[in-house]
């Protein structure tokens, strides 16, 4: 989808070195705090709710909140949620 | 005609806990979807394929009856629609459309064009902006039995493949990076002032949604451009970007601001 590809230049405004004290690459959070800042590309079976699905998800991962990006219904709009389907316990 | 409900299955995004912040950088990507067309009646294979060339590009939409949106007509944009196969009166395609487009209504509108009338029989989900279907898309049970072996055994290898860090989302959002000391004002709510900024992408314009990361690569808060990138690169100060989600938490990088 050429939508989706974009040129990529940087530009340089400032610069500071790298402090080693705070933060983390995204790819090494412990796993814990990874999960919080998680997100699954789920292959949605036939059948069960986009809401059914995210709502197992939470309850596998133990998790108080989950929400998917555009539902996936025959009755809906396909791809895109007006609001987010973001679910509290 | 006992059609039933249509099969649907394929990409779904889930984000989980602070990661559901980010989802508005998500909903509006562009779809991609395999759908079976069923026509109602005999058509010839060009008159089929000259129909559906007719479908790319803008298209009007009014929301179906049972719709959870205001039933107001919408223009979308289908960016393209390959037929891949015609089988009797089925019709495999390939369609790669904005956000929004509703399948259904498509399959049902090109039926009236073609004049025998047609549904949806089947619908797949290809592609959700930068998630497809490749090594990442997982299944309930891969996550269940992945989860269950971190758990049970310490062994995080599989669900590490299957949990994709939120920043994924924010591959294709143009990206700003922050000064380590401006990260927790963000994670505040502030709004990001040119000094605090070391690099910018090029192309960002007034409005543009753009996603604030640390010099790590950490995704700290989606914002509102208020400037381009040029004048950004340029400024010295004022606010450069509107705080609009923040995904970070508070704390995680230190305090230094008053």
């Amino acid at each position: 989808m050429s939508q989706l590809s974009r040129k990529r230049e940087i530009l340089v405004k400032g610069e500071e070195p790298l402090n080693p004290e705070y933060g983390v690459n995204p790819y090494y959070r412990p796993m814990q705090i990874h999960i919080k800042y998680g997100i699954i590309n789920l292959d949605k079976t036939p059948g069960p709710t986009s809401h059914e699905i995210t709502s197992w998800v939470k309850r596998i991962l133990n998790v108080k909140k989950a929400g998917h990006a555009g539902t996936l219904e025959p009755l809906e709009w396909g791809g895109e949620t007006r609001r987010f389907q973001v679910y509290f316990q | 005609m006992g059609r039933g409900n249509p099969k649907v299955s394929g990409v779904l995004p889930i984000a989980l806990e602070n990661a559901t912040k980010a989802m508005m950088a998500m909903v509006k990507a562009p779809k991609e979807y395999i759908c079976v067309m069923r026509l109602h009646g005999k058509v010839n294979e060009e008159d089929i394929k000259a129909v559906c060339k007719e479908f790319v590009g803008q298209i009007y939409q009014r929301p179906p009856l049972k719709s959870s949106v205001k039933r107001v007509v919408r223009i979308r944009t289908i960016y393209y629609l390959d037929v891949l196969e015609i089988s009797g009166k089925d019709v495999l395609m390939k369609i790669g459309c904005e956000a929004g487009t509703y399948i259904r209504k498509l399959c049902h509108d090109i039926g009236i064009v073609l004049g025998v009338g047609a549904h949806m029989q089947e619908l797949r989900r290809t592609r959700s902006g930068v998630f497809k279907e490749d090594e990442t898309l997982t299944t309930l049970h891969r996550l269940k039995d992945a989860y269950d072996t971190w758990i049970e055994e310490g062994d995080e290898s599989e669900l590490r493949k299957i949990i994709l860090p939120v920043e994924k989302a924010v591959e294709e959002t143009p990206k700003i990076t922050i000064r380590d000391s401006a990260v927790d004002a963000i994670c505040h709510g502030a709004d990001l002032a040119a000094p605090g900024i070391l690099t910018i992408e090029s192309g960002i314009k007034r409005g543009d949604l753009v996603a604030l990361m640390t010099k790590k690569g950490e995704l700290v808060a989606l914002g509102t451009a208020q400037r381009s990138s040029e004048e950004i690169l340029d400024a010295e100060n004022g606010i450069m970007v509107k705080t609009r989600r923040v995904i970070m938490e508070r704390g995680t990088y230190p305090k230094m601001w008053k």
